[in-house]
């Protein structure tokens, strides 16, 4: 048994009170150490996904206790692949922090986004049912705390919001556990997938209004539509390095709906039957339709984007609700493109709102005009899914995944007509920001005038000073999309294993259960 | 005493999600925690109810016994929700200060205003 896989939540879990003890007064020191927790846990996420290369699984039982008894960890190729992409996301996030000042503007920044990432991470690699919630009221309170950073009314007032949400989030998540507890006896998510499917067809009913209670708490998580509100308000006024942080966080729902709807309550289990599949399709659907719909409607650049993220939530529960190995696949994928292009966008976006303020109108042309534009275009062209990004593979893979579906005209008419709604949404902000600002009848709006936005129109007179970790941080997130572009083939093939290995869960449960 | 539970989890439960629909901060707060006191009682059933019985084991002797799950999920929900219970307040006075309101809904100008936060 090897300690490497619980290095993930205990490291973070002992710089973070570090950083809030020992240097709390030391922003330097602070952000020193920072960068470090987050660079080792890259090393380690890589570590880790090369040891589930090979197929197989390894346990950590935290104690020894033999798994029903006690919880364990388990590392598959899913939980290594969103470790990985988890970490790959939080160094470029923490970066731009740096370099855009956003961690000084209030305090304890470093400390939660430590806790933050002990929070996902340990949802990402636990085995027990229980647990999963612990870890989920980790990272939502670690969240909380990020949400308000750097406070002001507005922020406080949403981020109240997104707390009562997710508060009842939990008290229903609470009651699932108990329902699929004092059904089968057991929370361990293996044993819970044997006693499930040993289940008498005549005992059902309670186990059904678990698994749907469970589906709803993760749907939530997930911001599907009839339960996304809390999503845009949250996003558009969270600080923008926090909300490309949160770009993972409704993965962790998407996440959980795969790891329970393949192993307790699979495509084979009876108990299960018409249970997620037959929902979560034409709620995806709407998700999509709603989010790209969004897109067109907004004023404001940070709800483009949260509703950016939105549309491509819908796209991936499409892609998972159809229950198919090779849809998964195709999710797992599209799982990748969209954490790294919601997390751009928002970065993007938090570039343009400190420069000439996040109104999607005509203003000045600001500083850095150029270079912001073209990472606006690029995460656009990557949102949107128009090729050469991965995008675009992303949803050519969701759409080939749905030909043997029932739904399959449906899915097909709704991805691309929502593309075209997002690319119209998307090149209208692009062209009102960047584009109308060199329009010479464009006055600087009287009420921003104390602001140095309204100087004069030439910005190559009056630089302001160029954050550059910023723009590297940016960068970073756009590399990745490219890497992920070329990279296609390997990463495929990666992701069809790991879908293989989801549909075979008699591996998982085995692993699992067997004495050491 | 199972009537008597049910009836307990179901009253918390309607009062918690009444107050938790209400306009003001402070009734939406009460009814969390209306709603996770309902939720304590119902994990702590749900390892079937039994009076007077000890959460352990004994190999000595044939006596019933309580399974000793539940308990340890309910303190540790009481533990989670307490804690989310003091943030959820801090976070609610501060808005209520920094505002001079506590509407839990966003105002319009609220929206408008939202993006230089």
């Amino acid at each position: 048994m090897s300690h490497l896989i619980i290095l993930p939540i205990v490291l973070p879990a002992l710089v973070g009170p570090f950083i809030l003890m020992a240097i709390r007064f030391h922003s330097d020191l602070q952000r020193v150490f920072s960068i470090a927790s987050v660079v080792l846990l890259n090393l380690i996420a890589v570590t880790l996904l090369t040891r589930t290369l090979d197929g197989s699984i390894e346990v950590y039982r935290l104690g020894d206790w033999p798994a029903p008894f006690g919880i364990v960890l388990v590392l598959d190729r899913l939980s290594a692949m969103m470790v990985l992409l988890t970490t790959v996301l939080a160094l470029p996030v923490l970066l731009y922090a740096i370099g855009s000042g956003w961690d000084t503007r209030g305090r304890h920044f470093h400390a939660l986004f430590q806790f933050q990432l002990m929070g996902i991470l340990g949802a990402f690699l636990t085995g027990d049912a229980f647990n999963l919630f612990v870890f989920f009221e980790v990272l939502l309170i670690a969240s909380y705390g990020l949400m308000i950073h750097g406070g002001g009314s507005v922020r406080l007032r949403a981020g109240v919001q997104y707390v009562v949400y997710n508060l009842i989030g939990s008290s229903l998540f609470l009651i699932a556990l108990g329902t699929l507890y004092s059904v089968t006896g057991t929370l361990n998510m293996a044993d819970l997938a044997v006693r499930v499917a040993t289940l008498p067809a005549e005992d059902t009913s309670l186990i059904r209004v678990g698994a749907v209670l469970l589906l709803l708490v993760f749907a939530i998580k997930a911001a599907v539509l009839p339960l996304h509100f809390w999503l845009p308000a949250s996003y558009a006024n969270a600080p923008a390095p926090v909300a490309a942080l949160f770009a993972i966080m409704t993965k962790v729902g998407a996440y959980a709906i795969i790891r329970m709807y393949t192993l307790v309550f699979g495509p084979d289990v009876p108990v299960a039957e018409g249970l997620a599949g037959d929902w979560l399709l034409p709620a995806a659907l709407l998700t999509l339709a709603a989010g790209s719909i969004g897109i067109l409607g907004t004023r404001e650049i940070g709800r483009l984007v949260a509703f950016g993220a939105i549309a491509s939530m819908g796209t991936l529960l499409i892609a998972i609700a159809l229950f198919t190995p090779q849809a998964t696949a195709a999710a797992l994928y599209y799982t990748i493109h969209s954490t790294l292009t919601a997390a751009l966008l928002f970065l993007v976006a938090d570039l343009v709102m400190e420069r000439r303020g996040g109104a999607l109108s005509p203003r000045p042309v600001m500083p850095q005009n150029g270079l912001i534009a073209a990472l606006f275009f690029a995460g656009a062209i990557a949102m949107a899914g128009m090729p050469p990004l991965s995008g675009f593979v992303g949803k050519l893979l969701v759409m080939d995944a749905a030909r043997g579906d029932a739904w399959v005209w449906t899915i097909w008419a709704v991805i691309l007509i929502t593309s075209l709604i997002t690319i119209m949404g998307l090149s209208r902000a692009g062209s009102l920001v960047f584009w109308k600002a060199h329009d010479r009848s464009v006055t600087p709006p009287e009420t921003e005038e104390e602001t140095d936005i309204g100087q004069p129109l030439t910005p190559e007179l009056a630089p302001e000073p160029v954050p550059g970790l910023a723009f590297v941080a940016a960068f970073a997130l756009l590399a990745g999309l490219v890497l992920l572009t070329v990279l296609a083939g390997p990463i495929l093939k990666f992701t069809e294993a790991t879908a293989a290995q989801l549909y075979a869960p008699a591996d998982y449960i085995q692993s699992v259960l067997q004495r050491p | 005493m199972e009537l008597l539970l049910a009836s307990a989890v179901g009253i918390l439960t309607a009062g918690g999600i009444y107050l938790i629909l209400r306009q003001r901060t402070f009734p939406v707060i009460i009814g969390l925690s209306l709603l996770s006191y309902a939720v304590n009682l119902f994990l702590f059933a749900t390892g079937r109810l039994a009076l007077n019985q000890p959460p352990i084991l004994n190999k000595y002797a044939e006596v019933g016994y309580t399974d000793p799950l539940p308990q340890a999920l309910v303190l540790t929900a009481i533990v989670i929700s307490f804690g989310m219970t003091a943030v959820v307040l801090m976070m609610a006075l501060s808005a209520y200060l920094a505002s001079k309101d506590d509407r839990i809904d966003m105002t319009d100008s609220d929206a408008q205003g939202g993006e230089d936060a």
